[in-house]
């Protein structure tokens, strides 16, 4: 296959697929030379959208007097009282069912679980009532809801504690599934969340919440709010794009700094968003760079990965010139030991691999120009 | 070392004001219900009664997919829904459709949601007896068994800030009380110390489930001790006991802002529902029993007509009346059309998702160009 240039489909531009390419570059990183940690970007989203609107609540186990169980919600009990800041009883489907009714009545819930794992015994409530309803009533029942937390895989905690839930709330629609990475992301769309008059899964990361990330001016606004179901462009590339969430966007750019050295450029793509998923930036970066490698923590059948696949093949197959490879968790619950864990989720030598892999794979000519 | 008993040992009394031929109890204290609410209660336990036949056999027709009767719940149908406001909001389970008619949901109305027309304000995306009505304040039917009870509380959080003169009605069966949803609204209602009132409609089956194999407690109302709140067991099928006990539950709910429990006991006379039969697992002459010498609306009439509010003659009147027009929603529901295709991807989300967009128009172009491989009486 020689090295065909490959028309770029100019934005606005509507190929007969019917995909419309929508310019991605967000805000990019600042020059103010400012950082936040991701615990305190959220924390703040959560204080502008309590502060902005009375009818925002935060409930869950320990977000009160706890400070939150990983102090998410530091200070809010102090400034906005106990009927706004609530600790619950320790029922995930007592607490979702209360808030979804909330919600049904006209506040504006913020459901914290523990951990997402916690979430599946409160499931009904989540598909059934919130994602469902405003459906099955015609518009009459709007479910302006947030259900928020830590999601995936944290350090030796085992195998209740670490599934990623990404897949099966983005499976249903109904539902909106956000994935922030950096505090810009959090920030950006958790406000985008409390805002929004749907149903919203926000999944975070534990091991990010102490990580820290430049954060630009205009992300520190009160008014700063970040389009749903927009990926982003992290970094520019020409030969491999990698698409990723959460803490393997974070992977994929180290990834990609050690592919560089190699001779292979990576653009890297941070989803922030599962459902809506945005298949018209994922399928751009592919029809330029030809190559597509897909990386989540979450276990491999049905995973994001799969649906992002499926979209490349539908939509942008005769521009791929290699299989599409897909970085998943190993299809086994969670080991603790240590050894066993690692071998669980993604390193970041995997991605490296198989990026190269796609690189090689096809008949060796000059890369796209 | 003294172990708390599984059981008082006395099961906790029944609060009644009729008995079972309609006559007062010697000595019960009570509200007194005037004429107009007494005789629109009755009128309406017998509309509910009509509609449950009719739309019953209408299902076994053919002419709808589902439906399930209130048969020998319609006074607590309707006299609950007698002693609360208009602003109190109804979560229900899915046997109360006798609120909805109180509140003056018409059998046009409830005819077109079993239908699923395009008039159903449900457009079409729910089976049949799931009806909700916004401005009714009655949620729509959610079919999954007590979910409604900690949502309930929710909404009574919701009215608590707001300060309402109104409290949250929530009912449910005695198989619901068995869900986890159960324990954990209530529980939480207590904690929160919001308005809402649970009614355990307490009618002796879930299906084929008898209470016996349900619980081993005293029923449902001992239960709501154990969360700390204050509950009553009421003779379900006593129209003025079920509307008295309510009456002061959402006082006592709205002026001390706690939650309450009412156990109301009762017995479904009709089978779950049209995908059963339960003479296959209880005794026909039981059914019949609480049939005629148990029925509520038999009972309530014995007292409304003692009254001289009601006679014989109203009776085989309102009756034909109600049948009359209830043949006639029917007939306009099955004739009405079916709601447009483009009902089918609005609602999922407040607006419209791109994707659904695409999805929309992609379904057009492939029914245009296949026109005979779909139904040509649906409009777009």
């Amino acid at each position: 296959m020689s090295a065909i240039l490959r028309k770029i489909i100019a934005p606005g531009g509507i190929p007969a697929w019917g995909i419309r390419v929508i310019a991605s570059r967000t805000y990019s990183s600042s020059a103010g030379g400012k950082e936040m940690t991701v615990r305190d970007a959220l924390n703040s989203a959560l204080d502008e959208e309590m502060s902005a609107d009375p009818s925002v609540l935060l409930m869950g186990e320990e977000v009160g007097e706890y400070q939150g169980a990983y102090k998410v919600s530091k200070g809010l009990l102090d400034k906005y009282g106990p009927k706004r800041v609530i600790d619950t009883p320790i029922t995930e489907a007592g607490f979702t069912g209360m808030a979804v009714g909330a919600a049904y009545h006209g506040l504006r819930p913020v459901v914290e679980f523990m951990t997402f794992n916690f979430s599946m015994q409160a499931i009904d409530h989540i598909i059934n009532s919130a994602a469902k309803s405003n459906y099955m009533s015609s518009g009459q029942i709007s479910v302006p809801i947030v259900f928020r937390g830590p999601n995936g895989a944290a350090a030796g905690v085992g195998a209740q504690h670490s599934q990623c839930y990404a897949a099966w709330y983005a499976s249903c629609p109904g539902l909106k599934v956000l994935v922030p990475y950096n505090s810009e992301d959090a920030r950006g769309l958790l406000k985008a969340a409390i805002r929004d008059p749907d149903p919203v899964v926000f999944l975070e990361n534990e091991l990010l919440y102490g990580e820290s990330f430049p954060i630009s001016a205009e992300a520190l606004d009160s008014s700063f709010c970040l389009p749903i179901g927009k990926a982003k462009i992290e970094r520019e590339g020409k030969d491999v794009t990698i698409v990723a969430f959460s803490k393997m966007v974070g992977y994929a750019l180290q990834a990609a700094e050690i592919l560089a050295k190699e001779g292979v450029s990576a653009e890297v793509i941070n989803l922030r968003s599962i459902r809506p998923l945005d298949r018209a930036t994922i399928n751009t970066s592919v029809r330029k760079t030809n190559r597509l490698v897909t990386v989540e923590e979450g276990f491999p059948q049905h995973g994001v990965g799969a649906e992002i696949c499926a979209s490349i093949v539908e939509e942008s197959f005769e521009y791929l010139d290699a299989p599409v490879e897909r970085i998943t968790g190993a299809d086994v619950p969670m080991p603790y030991a240590a050894n066993l864990e690692r071998m669980a989720v993604p390193q970041v030598e995997d991605i490296v691999r198989a990026a190269k892999r796609t690189c090689y794979r096809s008949v060796p000519v000059a890369v796209n120009a | 070392m003294n172990f708390t008993s599984e059981s008082s040992g006395k099961r906790i009394p029944c609060f009644r004001v009729l008995d079972d031929n309609g006559y007062p109890i010697a000595g019960s204290i009570f509200e007194q219900v005037n004429k107009e609410i007494a005789v629109r209660m009755y009128s309406g336990m017998v509309t509910l009664q009509i509609m449950d036949t009719i739309l019953y056999e209408t299902q076994r027709q053919g002419r709808i997919s589902f439906y399930l009767t209130s048969t020998g719940e319609e006074a607590i149908n309707l006299a609950s829904a007698a002693a609360l406001s208009p602003d109190d909001v109804v979560l229900p389970q899915y046997r109360e459709p006798g609120v909805l008619l109180w509140r003056g949901f018409t059998l046009q109305e409830f005819a077109n949601q079993c239908f699923g027309n395009e008039a159903d304000y449900g457009k079409g995306r729910q089976m049949p007896i799931h009806y909700g009505s916004q401005k009714h304040n009655y949620f729509t039917v959610s079919s999954p068994i007590a979910t409604q009870l900690p949502q309930a509380a929710g909404v009574a959080y919701s009215l608590k800030m707001d300060k309402k003169d109104a409290c949250v009605v929530t009912y449910m069966g005695d198989g619901g009380t068995s869900e986890g949803d159960f324990h954990a609204a209530l529980n939480f209602a207590a904690v929160t110390e919001v308005p809402v009132i649970f009614i355990c409609r307490n009618n002796g089956w879930a299906i084929s489930t008898p209470i016996t194999e349900q619980f081993r407690s005293d029923g449902v109302v001992v239960r709501g001790q154990a969360y700390g709140i204050r509950s009553i067991r009421v003779d379900g099928n006593d129209a003025l006991a079920v509307y008295n006990s309510v009456r002061t539950a959402r006082q006592t709910a709205i002026n001390e802002q706690r939650p309450i429990l009412i156990e109301a006991l009762t017995y479904r006379v009709g089978h779950h529902s049209t995908s059963d039969d339960s003479t296959k697992y209880r005794a026909v002459d039981e059914i019949e029993h609480w049939k005629t010498a148990q029925n509520p609306v038999a009972r309530f009439r014995k007292w409304v007509q003692g009254n001289g509010w009601w006679t014989d003659e109203y009776e085989s009147e309102f009756r034909s009346n109600i049948r009359k027009q209830l043949m006639e929603a029917i007939q306009l529901a099955a004739r009405k059309e079916k709601p447009p295709i483009a009902n089918l991807f609005t609602d999922v989300y407040e607006e419209n998702a791109p994707n659904l967009v695409e999805q929309e128009r992609s379904l057009g172009e492939t029914i245009k160009k296949h026109p005979q491989d779909y139904p040509s009486d649906v409009p777009l």
